[in-house]
């Protein structure tokens, strides 16, 4: 059975070029970049290359690239480094559908004394801006929001949001992991002061991150002890895969546009016919606004894991926002944000394209949905097919 | 991604009796949209109390539905009094087992065939009896309570994984903490067969000189039985035990708590004058 992989928010393959630039750095060219000799030196030159190419894809500069382990680290470091940084401040602004690791963290930061405001989302997923500027204060540390929602692929508009920081003196940071590679990003025409990015989800492998962190912004590093990166981020640096990252880059800048015609086409293909052919289900997330390969849609009456195993019978790959999946027993927090009903949470199903996706795939997946959820609600309790035929109208 | 077993895989793909029996009369209902999980369980029971017809419709989960239609195929052909002792554990066991944090799915199965069971004896049922520890999820402190005794659960995380409550906001773990101890300490010791005087005086002695003797010897002190009487126990203070007024009271207690610990509750340690 071939797969056909729709879960590219969760991570995504390898390019073939990136694992081929990546290859020497194992074998060949081991040496430690920090070592004196040429054998270990020339690969801090190399270093110092994929450096360039991942400044060129966000419109940075070289020095403001900080090499990290993920995403998740990368965060981290951003807004440890601003409560560390911003002496006397103890307020953090966020937003109710951050990834887990800004999410997460500022829950823990919350237990220790801070004050974290979480800025609300509509039932589209938009943020509420004007919420968003009350939030802002003196005593205001660092705002962390996120480029694009994973689940959603909805946009915030973090480019506004961090000029309204500037202009008040906040550090704004903001979480592009799953931004960067899909939409166009140039840090020369915004105020942002710190962004994540994570290569495994650009076609990179996985265990690789970055943290831009613009010129003259204050800086506290998270991981001590070494003088790798000029001393923001100790340890040995993981050559191949940073090598693999800088080919991404360079990769992703090159597919831009790809991703934002045939992919985002293939997206909209998939999205409509499931919308058209499935009674009963409906869009999460604003249409407009959005990453071109994300589509995030709910299933009434059925529930997400079911789907994903009857799906994973023909090779199909997603994701479900279900309580099940999660292995919580509340369903996304992403949906419940935005006021998903129960009936529509627990059977949310999220589709995410990439590159390497084709139409014959796509047109499989429009064929073998209908039935999955067919079945599944003849098994439903809650599923009273005339019912529902006549409260939609269709 | 959960490891089901092949049968859990094999009952979620291919459920058996999936429906609402035509003509049933034993239906229970239970779990909610809003939980994430929900279970239709339609019985017919024939005119000599056997199981004739069972049918279930699930909202759930894979391993919600496979529950759903192992309970179903377990409970065909039974009587009502063989359908009654089907555990939660029974339905897991019949899958080959489920992964812990879904253990809930068999719990909501044995809540479904309680009801139905119920409702064909024409017994009175509460939709929800006791008082909602878990709001997020609707669970009450009986059926916390149930689920503890039944399956010998002994922390909050167990209890979340059997009934859901404390899965969501997490307010009510100190509650549930408390049912948890409550339940815990209901539990009654296993009572202890009769003793003959004999066998009494024998474990008095080896209690003595196992469990009592050295922890006083490591002081410099002694013990000696003098006699037993009855449930009275006389014992004789020794080496520095007996020129150390302080140790009167922790001496007395140390001996009387020991042995109606490990022999008998009713044992009453009296000290007697060199």
């Amino acid at each position: 059975m071939t797969t056909i992989y729709l879960d590219n928010n969760a991570t995504t393959q390898v390019a073939s070029g990136v694992l081929e630039a990546m290859l020497p750095y194992y074998h060949d060219l081991y040496g430690n970049p920090s070592s004196a000799y040429i054998f270990g030196g020339q690969v801090g030159r190399k270093i110092q290359g994929a450096r360039e190419q991942v400044a060129a894809l966000i419109g940075a500069m070289p020095e403001e690239i900080i090499f990290t382990s993920c995403g998740s680290e990368s965060d981290n470091t951003a807004i440890m480094s601003a409560l560390s940084t911003e002496t006397g401040k103890a307020h953090i602004v966020t937003s109710r559908v951050e990834h887990p690791a800004v999410k997460v963290l500022c829950t823990h930061l919350s237990n220790k004394g801070y004050r974290v405001t979480e800025i609300p989302v509509n039932r589209e997923g938009q943020l509420d801006m004007d919420r968003y500027k009350e939030s802002l204060s003196r005593d205001t540390a660092i705002v962390s929001l996120m480029w694009a929602n994973n689940e959603t692929g909805v946009i915030f508009p973090v480019e506004e949001a961090a000029q309204m920081a500037w202009d008040r003196g906040i550090v704004f940071h903001t979480d592009a992991v799953q931004a960067v590679g899909k939409i166009p990003i140039d840090m020369k025409n915004n105020t942002i002061d710190m962004l994540s990015l994570s290569g495994h989800k650009l076609h990179a492998p996985k265990g690789t991150g970055v943290l831009y962190v613009r010129k003259g912004t204050r800086f506290s590093p998270f991981l001590i002890g070494g003088h790798q990166e000029k001393g923001r981020r100790g340890g040995t640096e993981n050559t191949a895969s940073i090598i693999g990252l800088g080919k991404a880059c360079d990769l992703a800048a090159l597919n831009m546009e790809e991703e934002n015609t045939r992919v985002k086409q293939l997206r909209d293909k998939l999205e409509k016919e499931i919308l058209d052919r499935v009674p009963n289900s409906r869009l999460n997330g604003e249409p407009l606004n959005r990453l071109p390969n994300t589509t995030n849609i709910s299933f009434e009456f059925v529930e997400g894991e079911a789907i994903l195993l009857m799906m994973d019978e023909f090779g199909i790959c997603a994701s479900s926002g279900s309580a099940c999946t999660s292995g919580s027993l509340q369903p996304s927090h992403v949906l419940r944000a935005m006021g998903v009903p129960f009936t529509m949470a627990h059977g949310s199903i999220r589709f995410s394209m990439s590159i390497y996706n084709t139409e014959e795939e796509i047109d499989f997946v429009i064929d073998k949905i209908p039935p999955i959820i067919e079945k599944l609600r003849n098994l439903s309790p809650y599923w009273k097919p005339d019912e529902q035929v006549c409260a939609t109208g269709a | 991604m959960w490891e089901y077993t092949d049968k859990v895989k094999e009952h979620f793909l291919k459920p058996r009796n999936a429906g609402e029996v035509e003509d049933a009369n034993a239906v229970g209902e239970v779990g909610s949209m809003a939980c994430g999980d929900a279970l239709k369980l339609s019985l017919r029971v024939d005119e000599n109390g056997k199981v004739a017809d069972a049918k279930f419709q699930t909202f759930g989960c894979a391993s919600a539905i496979a529950s759903a239609s192992a309970l179903t195929e377990m409970l065909k052909g039974k009587t009502v009094e063989e359908a009654e002792k089907i555990t939660n554990q029974d339905i897991a066991d019949f899958l080959g087992g489920l992964p812990k944090e879904k253990m809930h799915c068999s719990v909501l199965g044995r809540q479904a065939l309680e009801q139905a069971l119920a409702q064909y004896k024409g017994e009175h049922v509460e939709k929800k009896e006791g008082e909602i520890v878990c709001e997020c999820f609707g669970v009450t402190d009986l059926e916390i309570e149930k689920a503890i005794r039944e399956n010998d659960l002994s922390t909050v995380e167990e209890v979340t994984n059997y009934t859901k409550a404390g899965g969501g906001c997490e307010n009510c773990h100190d509650t549930i903490r408390e049912i948890i101890s409550m339940v815990r300490a209901e539990e009654k010791p296993v009572a202890k067969p009769k003793l003959t005087n004999i066998q009494k005086i024998r474990m008095i002695e080896e209690i003595i000189e196992k469990e009592i003797r050295p922890s006083l010897k490591h002081d410099g002190g002694d013990i000696e039985l003098i006699d037993v009487v009855g449930n009275r126990v006389l014992v004789a203070k020794r080496g520095t035990c007996a020129v150390c007024q302080a140790s009167e009271q922790t001496f007395k207690n140390l001996v009387e708590s020991k042995l109606q610990e490990l022999v008998s509750p009713e044992l009453v340690v009296e000290e007697v004058p060199q």
